[in-house]
Formats: structure tokens, sequence, C-alpha cells
């Protein structure tokens, strides 16, 4: 562990003493402090409340590069990752954790799209310092300081007021593992105005066969009246581990719709935080995570009720098969204030295999007494009735498993909205039911 | 067309039939009466091949073929057809994309081409004439919602649409009111003919005015008891199952 963090301080210094990195004292300062942090608490353990069935430890004892910002080649392999619908949409690609303009394509001049650092220098310098690492309030643990701690070549995009974005926005996290293991870490701010709107789509792509380890974390703060759509992607390789944290702060009554989608990966950790920090916000948060052979999805979110009246929903899925483990672990908040509160959440697990495995737990910290606030969870096989009923029809068990499974994810996958990524996720689904439904 | 032999069937270890014996022809129309508790939806269960069923003994030959040998969706494939007593909901799921997978799995079983969207569009509506169903049923997902009468509408709809060779009711009169019986009653009866069969498994004799079978046979304890003419049936109505059951339990004493 101390080795982890030496070796890091030396990274830490040598950025920090960068000719690039003086000017921009708002980041700089910004850094210190999470590397602080970082040198506190290191990499967690499974000793860490929040870590305790995800251990992400032994990813660094790898020799993970900090990787340059050299641009590879990867022209021909990001015409591979492109999402549908791309000829419409924007583009914001990342190339092992580094904002890349030259690959991003931004169509909507409603977009301002700027470095961190740009944003940092400039007209957005106290947006910066007052919400870059917003999410640390909340994830008290080294893996988002160190995201922190290394901030450089991230990305700020702000939607004006009253702008509805036309396009998508998409954005690829590129890491480029072809010829060594990379910890990337990709950084972004997103700024939504008053009563504007945008769609957010985020996957995931590692390149090459050695391992890679990508720690990415977006804020988002939206302001009074806006709307955004924010759907997650996750289908790497088998050999890609992910901690993916996305805070959203709704300073204003917002709008705010989530569905996050992990399909495969080594070890896969969601961080997903909604505060609700005005009245009558609204935020619905949806997942799926259909995995198998050795791979570990974990899904921690938090919805905390600031202010009253506001309204959340949250139900995530997950279908596990072969060794493949999973995590749940949904808190809600509801302050003294936040009276009025409505908050449901749900969790529904169904494990394909004996050696399949999840955790789920449901957390509610209520401290007002005119709320409604409700939670389950379940875990369980395919239902044995239904499969003969399917199969008492001529149907063979293998689609009879498949027709089921479909099912069960259907009232997660009919909440993405843009039809081009509706129909991609679809084929990524069936893709795995033919990998997983022998 | 169905022969069954001395079949014993039973789960965890607990004995259910004991030894049915019972042979059904093209064209004839069966039906199974009796107390509950009496083994009628185990019967049926078997022979659509419940999995949680073990069979004991006995055997049960079905168009030429050992049937306890076929999965559940071979003997689907082969003929046979169960209305559930209590249709599964699958939310998520449907009705009509669960139906044209069946027709379309059936199909191929058979060596035929899959239906095309044209096709089976043609088919559905014919059978919902057929059957008076509403097409905003059958979009929705399988039986989720449905209420007694339309999952048991469906369980018929469904048949019309594979159009088996046997057809077993499991109580679809259950829980029905006498329009809703008359309706499923007259769809069966519009899809009856010389090629097929239909066993009709029932614990009241009203359906039974409408599906009117050829044979009536008893079933108690496991056991077909009493066999016999529609007129069996009348009799059940009239004296109740407790005369069977005193008749039984007599000789069981003599004997
Ligand atoms: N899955 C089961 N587990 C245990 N006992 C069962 C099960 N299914 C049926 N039985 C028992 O077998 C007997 C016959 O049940 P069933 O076939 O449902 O009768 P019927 O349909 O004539 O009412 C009953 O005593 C019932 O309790
Ligand atoms: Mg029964």
């Amino acid at each position: 562990m101390n080795n982890i963090i030496e070796n890091y301080k030396e990274h830490f210094d040598r950025l920090q003493s960068s000719p690039t990195s003086n000017a921009m004292s708002v980041l700089a300062a910004v850094r210190q402090n999470a590397f602080n942090a970082f040198s506190k608490m290191g990499i967690p353990t499974a000793r860490h409340e929040e870590w305790k069935y995800t251990r992400i430890g032994s990813l660094f004892n790898a020799e993970l590069q900090f990787p340059a910002n050299l641009l590879p080649s990867i022209e021909a392999e990001l015409e591979a990752i492109r999402l549908p619908g791309y000829e419409q949409a924007n583009e914001l690609v990342f190339v092992n954790g580094y904002f890349n303009s030259s690959l991003s394509r931004i169509r909507s001049a409603e977009l301002i799209t700027l470095t961190m650092e740009e944003a940092a220098a400039g007209e957005y310098k106290d947006f910066v310092l007052r919400y870059l690492g917003d999410s640390s309030r909340y994830l008290k643990d080294g893996i988002n300081a160190l995201n922190t701690a290394f901030t450089q070549g991230g990305v700020f995009l702000h939607v004006k007021k009253g702008q509805a974005i036309e396009h998508p926005v998409y954005i690829y996290n590129i890491t480029d593992a072809r010829t060594a293991a990379i910890l990337a870490q990709p950084r972004s701010l997103v700024h939504i105005g008053e009563n504007a709107q945008v769609q957010l789509v985020e996957t995931y792509s590692t390149i090459g066969i050695a391992d890679s380890f990508t720690n990415q974390v977006m804020e988002v703060v939206m302001e009074k009246d806006s709307l955004v759509e924010y759907y997650k992607i996750q289908n790497d390789a088998s050999h890609a581990s992910l901690v993916s944290t996305t805070h959203f702060l709704q300073t204003g009554k917002s709008y705010l719709h989530t569905v996050t989608i992990s399909l495969n990966g080594a070890i896969v950790r969601n961080n997903l935080n909604v505060i609700l920090e005005a009245e009558h916000c609204e935020a619905h948060l949806y997942g799926l995570y259909f995995q198998g052979g050795k791979s570990h999805i974990d899904n921690h979110t938090i919805v905390d009720n600031v202010k009253p009246n506001c309204f959340s929903n949250e139900l995530y899925k997950g279908i596990l098969n072969n060794e493949a483990s999973g995590v749940f672990n949904g808190k809600i908040f509801v302050r003294p204030q936040a009276q009025k509160t409505n908050a449901y959440q749900s969790n529904k697990n169904v494990l394909l295999s004996d050696a399949a495995s999840v955790n789920t737990k449901p957390q509610l910290e209520i401290f007002a007494d005119d709320v409604k606030c409700s939670h389950g969870c379940t875990v369980g096989q395919l239902d044995e009735e239904a499969l003969f009923y399917l199969r008492s029809r001529g149907i063979s068990e293998k689609i009879a498993r498949f027709l089921m499974i479909r099912a069960f994810a259907a009232d997660i996958l009919e909440h993405i909205k843009p039809a081009p990524i509706h129909a991609y996720v679809e084929q990524l689904i069936s893709e795995r039911l033919e990998f997983h439904i022998l | 067309m169905l022969t069954i032999k001395n079949l014993q069937a039973g789960i965890e270890g607990k004995r259910i039939l004991n030894g049915i014996n019972l042979d059904i022809k093209a064209g004839e129309v069966h039906a199974i009466m009796g107390p509950n508790g009496s083994g009628k939806s185990t019967l049926a269960s078997v022979l659509a091949g419940r999995q949680d069923y073990e069979v004991t003994g006995g055997s049960v030959e079905f168009l030429g073929k050992d049937l306890l040998e076929l999965s559940p969706e071979e003997r689907a494939c082969e003929g046979l057809f169960l209305a559930f007593q209590y249709p599964v909901e699958i939310p998520g799921l449907s009705t009509t994309n669960f139906i044209k997978t069946a027709v379309n799995e059936i199909r191929k079983y058979h060596g035929e081409k899959p239906l095309d969207a044209v096709g089976f569009l043609r088919l559905m509506k014919e059978k919902m004439a057929l059957m008076n169903i509403d097409q905003s049923l059958l979009s929705r997902p399988l039986n989720e919602g449905f209420s007694g009468g339309e999952k048991k509408r469906n369980e018929i709809f469904q048949m019309a649409m594979l159009q088996p060779r046997l057809a077993i009711l499991d109580e679809t009169d259950s829980g029905l009111d006498i329009d809703a019986i008359r309706i499923v009653a007259n769809g069966v009866n519009k899809i009856h003919s010389k090629e097929n069969a239909v066993l009709v498994v029932t614990h009241y004799q009203r359906l039974l005015d409408y599906i009117v079978p050829d044979f009536v046979h008893v079933l108690y304890n496991g056991r077909i008891v009493k066999s016999g003419t529609k007129e069996l049936a009348l009799e059940l109505e009239e004296k109740g199952y407790d005369f069977i059951k005193n008749e039984i339990d007599v000789t069981e004493q003599v004997g």
C-alpha cells in the first residue's frame, strides 16, 4: 500500500510541477487536497464499509502505467466503437483518460466544450472551484481522491440556459492497452443551465489485450427546470476493470433519468449519486446487469433528499451466470428538512447458476417523519413454473430461458429512450443471451 | 391416439396416481371428474411432462410414441396441449410474441418454415374471430393482470393457434361465470374434429352441458373408479361425490 502511495507521489509531484500546471492554480489546489486525502486513505480494502464485497486492491499489484497524454493512433478502432446514431450525435472521445478534441465531434453549437484546464482558468473558474470534487462529500475513499488528485486533460461541458441539445452526446471512454496495462482516469464536469436539456450516453472500451483499469468521475450540476437523460453502457473486455462515478447535483427543481447497463468487464463498480438539493426534484434510476464468467458488478447508489417534496424511483435488475458476482447497495437519505419525500427502491436478481452470487443491501436513513419510502430486494432463479408453461407450448428450453430473461429485462430496457441506443442495447443483450444460454 | 396403462406417479415420495388406465381415440371427447385432491391435475401435469412429478410405473403411448420419453416441448410439438388450471403470468413477455414463438417452434419441429409476419397475422385474425378474443388482450404481457376469465380464454386461444391433436383442459371452467363458460366451450367445440380429441378435466358437471363428452370417468384416490357416458356426469351432479366414495370405500373394505 505504501508503495503505491510513494509511487503515485512521484507522478503527482511531476504533474504539479509541470509548466502547464502552475498557471492553473485552481486545479493545482484541488489536486493537492485530493492527493493529501488519497495519501491518508489509500486504495480502499475490504475493511472499508463501502468496499466490503468489491476488492480492487489487487488491480494495483499489476504494473499499471500512468499514460502520458500522447495520441495513440486509434482512428480505426474508434470506427468500431462508435455507437449507432453517431452521424447525428455529438461525440466526445477520451483516450487513456484524456479528452481528445481532435477525435471528438461537437455538432451542437449550444454545447460548450472546454478542457478542464481552460474552464478553470477562464470564465468558469468560480464554477469549477465550487463544484469540481463535489462527489467527495459522499465518496470518502482513496479511489475517488485518486482521480481528483490526477485531474488533468478532463473536460468541462456547459449547456447554456434555455438550450435543448437536439442531438445526444456520446462519450467514449477508450483505454489503449495494446502495449501496457493502463490506469486511465477520465474526469468531467458538466453544467446544465436553467431550463436546458441534454441526453448523455457513455461507453467504455479497452483496446488491446493488456489489463486496463479505468477510474472515472463525472460530476453534473443541474439548474432549475433542467432535464437530463443519462445512459451508461458497459460492455468492455473481460480484462478491463472500471470504477465509474457519476454524481448528479440537482440544485434547482429538475428532472433526471438514468439507465445503467452492465454486460461485461472484470471488476466493475458504479457509484451513482443523486443529490436532491431543491424542492420538487424528480429522479429515476434504472439499472440492468447481466454478466457471466468470473466478472464482478457492483452498483452503489445514493439518493440524498436534502429538500422537501422530491420524488425518486429506483429499479435495478440483475442476471448473473457462471461464477459472476453482483453487489447492489442502495442508500436513500431523507434529511430532517425533507418532508413529503417520495422515495422508492427495488432490486431484483436472477441467478442462472449455483456458483453465481449477489449481495444486495438497501440502506435507508430517514430523519423526517412525513415521507413515503419503500424498498425491496429479491434473489431467485428463473421461475420453473413459467419455464414449464412456455415449454408446454412447444418452445424449447433454451428459447424459453431466452424469452424469460428478456422479459425480466424488459422493464429496464424500455427506459432507454433514444431509439438507436435502445436498439443497440437490445442487440447486445441478444448477443449476451446467445453466449450465456447454451 | 392416447393409451394410458397402469400409470403410477407421485411427488416427493407421495403416491398420487395409483394405476390409471385410459384409452382415447381420435374424434372423442372424454371427461375426467372427481373430488378435489383426487389427482386430476396430477394426471394432466404428468401427461404434459411437468418434471416435479415422478412416474413410478405404467406407460403412456401417444400417436404411436412413448410419451413419457419426450420433453414437454416435444410433447407439445407432437400435438399435446394442456390448458392450465392456473396459467402463469410472465410480465415483460408480450402474449403475441409468445404465441408466435410457439407456433414457429412447432413448425420448425415438423421441418416447416416459420410463418412470416403476414402469415402469422392472418392466422391470428382467423382464430381471434373464432375465439371472440380481443387484440388488446394479446398485445399485453402474457396473462399479467388478466382476469380469471381472460386467462382461460387465452388458454383456449393458444389451443386454437397451435391446433393440437389432443387437448387437455384442466378445470378450464373453474372461476368462470356461465357466459364465460359458454364462450370457452364454444371455442373448444369449433376446433374439435374427427382428427383430434379432447380430455376435459372438471370438478363440476356444468361445463359438460356445453362440451358434450362421449365418455365420463370418475377419478378417486388416483384411480379411475367408474366410467360411463355423459349420464354418469348427471348422476354425479345429482348425488354428489359421496355416493362414489361410499361405493368405493365399501368395496375396498370388503375386498
Ligand atoms: N406439487 C405437489 N406437492 C405435494 N403434493 C401435491 C402436489 N401436487 C399435488 N399434490 C397432492 O396430490 C393430490 C392430488 O392433487 P391434484 O392432482 O391437484 O388433485 P385435483 O386436481 O384432482 O384436485 C392432492 O392430495 C395434492 O395435495
Ligand atoms: Mg386440479
